[in-house]
């Protein structure tokens, strides 16, 4: 540990930094009255580009992913550059179906994704299980973050004997993050982002230039990860796709990047833009992340040709090759350099934590405390809860890395993804038309979570010798093809999902069911800064008119 | 990206000049959804640039055409509707 201290100071410097300025943020761009979830969990609905671009970007690209998936590229190869082409595809389609999600959040005062589906299909049902699909897949995302914390501060030598100990340091930052995020709300990860974004931003392109040059260059470092991965028994890795992995590769590809949007905090950092603009002209800015997303991938490359052993992991004989940046990092860099990039990853990690726990919280709030358990809350009333709810959700993730093996919670994330994928046809295709039946969209909802949790599970992993969730790479043998080529999970579910829903609609549209009153107009989807909202109290009459 | 049961009334229709966010331009948006998803195009070793095989440089050459893509979208879906929204 001692041989790391330059590495803890620096790292323990900026992030007390970090929270002063996420308690401080309370005061910036203040409201009149904070007790609102407009803004507490949505900063107003007030960001212009700059935050907006600085908020999303920090939210997208979590810390998670930043030492996920150069981890990825380490150990497969090829397979783990999915991550590019996933986020090319995401924002044109961000540009066409989420800045109608924005319009209609605004005209309604919507803050989930859920909430617009209650309203568009006037069913609180489905907007429940949105807004348990949305909860579940969210909370191991949020352990996730700290699973990136903990590949840092492992590198550094802290750690502990027992299981407290080893997870003190972590215990005290996320009191320090809910302790913000419960404050300031929002405006807390949006401050924050703009120091995470600029560390990172900085280590990277230190990072993609630095390393080459101390290792011989780009050139040699692809040389020497092809020859790696040609020296291992394992037929799937290698520095190009071979014939039965590229599917997987863009189903995973397509998936995720449909998967990303319907995400709960993804929503929350489109909402708590100013207008459509905002959003349209960070569609053309945020891939600038892509890019980052993309050279640091490659870190996992340079990882193999300087040699990095991955420390070992929580099981006897096991590696956790989460650490595989981290220790590039310490053994390449200056302790200095090093110290920043590794504040870098763990403030990345607050950024999505909060917003995601703040998103979750809405979720509860909105749609399971006001829908279920006091329908006359006040704003007031809904802001308390939800920010009591984001504790709660930050205590669970805790505990989840605390008590659980951290695999679980990577388990649960890609689970996660796969589910978040089963609300595609409520929200995605619901801003388009309403075309299917809300009975239609239930029992979709259902095949294709039932299909998607089934097929997770008859995943087997041979690396790591476990004959369930080892993956999201379906083998097509298993649904009798006969051909060795895997396909992403989700994609399978969520067509599942959809054929589903349509067979069901026309069954409910045959005999009749009524299908309750869109409580959108079409004008709603286009609705821009400046629009009237439209009035409280005639929302609620027409809830009211609905639900009676 | 067609626009199933979005026909606005035409009693509202009079009111406020319907809108819409329907244009041409829209169609060049799947150039970037498409391209990355055909794998034949760059999975493969040479040429290199400037050590990167094919498949990795091809990649992230694609993020700039997203960028491009969206921004000329932008562009030209704002000027269309002329200035007092875009």
């Amino acid at each position: 540990m001692s041989e790391h201290i330059t590495e803890i100071i620096i790292f323990t410097f900026l992030f007390l930094l970090v929270s002063v300025m996420g308690f401080i943020a309370a005061r910036w761009r203040a409201p009149r009255d904070m007790m609102h979830l407009d803004e507490w969990g949505l900063g107003g609905r007030s960001f212009g580009g700059w935050i907006t671009w600085f908020l999303i970007g920090g939210d997208l690209y979590t810390a998670y992913t930043f030492v996920a998936v150069p981890a990825l590229m380490f150990g497969a190869g090829a397979a783990g550059f999915f991550a590019v082409p996933y986020t090319v595809i995401i924002y044109p389609m961000f540009f066409l179906i989420l800045i109608r999600l924005w319009s209609v959040s605004h005209r309604h005062g919507f803050v989930t994704p859920a909430d617009f589906v209650r309203t568009r299909f006037a069913s609180p049902t489905l907007a429940l299980l949105v807004a348990i699909t949305g909860i579940m897949a969210t909370m191991p995302y949020i352990a996730l973050q700290l699973v990136g914390i903990e590949a840092v501060l492992k590198t550094m030598g802290v750690t502990g004997e027992s299981a407290l100990a080893r997870h003190a340091p972590i215990i005290i930052a996320f009191a320090i993050l809910a302790a913000y995020t419960y404050q300031s709300g929002l405006r807390a990860p949006a401050l924050i982002a703009f120091v995470k974004d600029t560390l990172i931003y900085l280590v990277i392109l230190v990072a993609v230039i630095y390393l080459p040059y101390k290792l011989g260059g780009w050139g040699h470092i692809f040389d020497a990860a092809d020859k790696k991965f040609a020296g291992t028994p394992a037929p799937g890795d290698g520095t190009l796709l071979n014939a039965n992995n590229q599917l997987q590769y863009i189903t995973l590809a397509v998936g995720s990047a449909l998967a990303l949007f319907l995400y709960p905090h993804s929503v929350t950092g489109v909402l708590a833009s100013r207008n459509r603009n905002v959003i349209k002209r960070n569609m053309s800015a945020l891939p600038a992340y892509s890019f980052l997303l993309g050279l640091l991938a490659l870190l996992g490359y340079a990882a193999i040709a300087s040699g990095v052993k991955p420390l070992p992991g929580a099981k006897a004989g096991s590696v956790d090759s989460n650490t595989v940046v981290p220790l590039l990092f310490d053994l390449q860099f200056p302790s200095w350099f090093a110290g920043v990039a590794f504040a870098a990853i763990g403030i990345g990690a607050l950024v999505p934590a909060a917003i995601m726990s703040i998103a979750a919280a809405n979720l509860f709030t909105r749609n399971i405390y006001k829908e279920y358990i006091r329908k006359d809350a006040t704003d007031a009333q809904q802001a308390s809860v939800s920010k009591i709810a984001s504790l709660v959700v930050k205590l669970g993730a805790v505990l989840f890395i605390i008590f659980l093996d951290p695999q679980f919670s990577i388990d649960l994330q890609l689970i996660g993804g796969v589910i978040i994928l089963q609300t595609a046809p409520s929200v995605a295709l619901g801003l388009y038309t309403r075309w299917l039946h809300r009975g239609g969209l239930i029992a979709g909802w259902v095949a294709g979570m039932s299909l998607g949790l089934w097929m997770l599970y008859n995943i087997p992993n041979a690396a790591t010798k476990r004959a369930h969730f080892g993956g999201s790479a379906f083998p097509l043998q298993k649904f009798g093809f006969d051909t060795p080529k895997t396909i992403y999970v989700g994609f399978v579910a969520v067509l599942v999902n959809l054929l589903v829903a349509v067979i069901v609609t026309f069954i409910l549209r045959a005999t009749k069911t009524s299908d309750g009153v869109d409580g959108t107009t079409p004008d709603d989807y286009f609705a821009d800064e400046g629009d009237p909202r439209l009035d409280k109290s005639r929302t609620s009459t027409d809830e009211m008119a609905s639900s009676t | 990206m067609a626009e199933p049961a979005e026909s606005a009334q035409p009693a509202q229709a009079v009111s406020a000049a319907k809108r819409s966010d329907r244009s041409p331009w829209n169609w060049l948006l799947l150039i970037p959804i498409v391209l990355p998803l055909v794998t034949s195009i760059y999975n493969r070793e040479s040429p290199r640039l400037w050590g990167f095989p094919a498949f990795y440089w091809l990649q992230l050459l694609f993020i700039l055409v997203g960028v491009i893509t969206t921004t000329v979208v932008y562009q030209m879906t704002r000027k269309r509707s002329g200035g007092t929204r875009g």
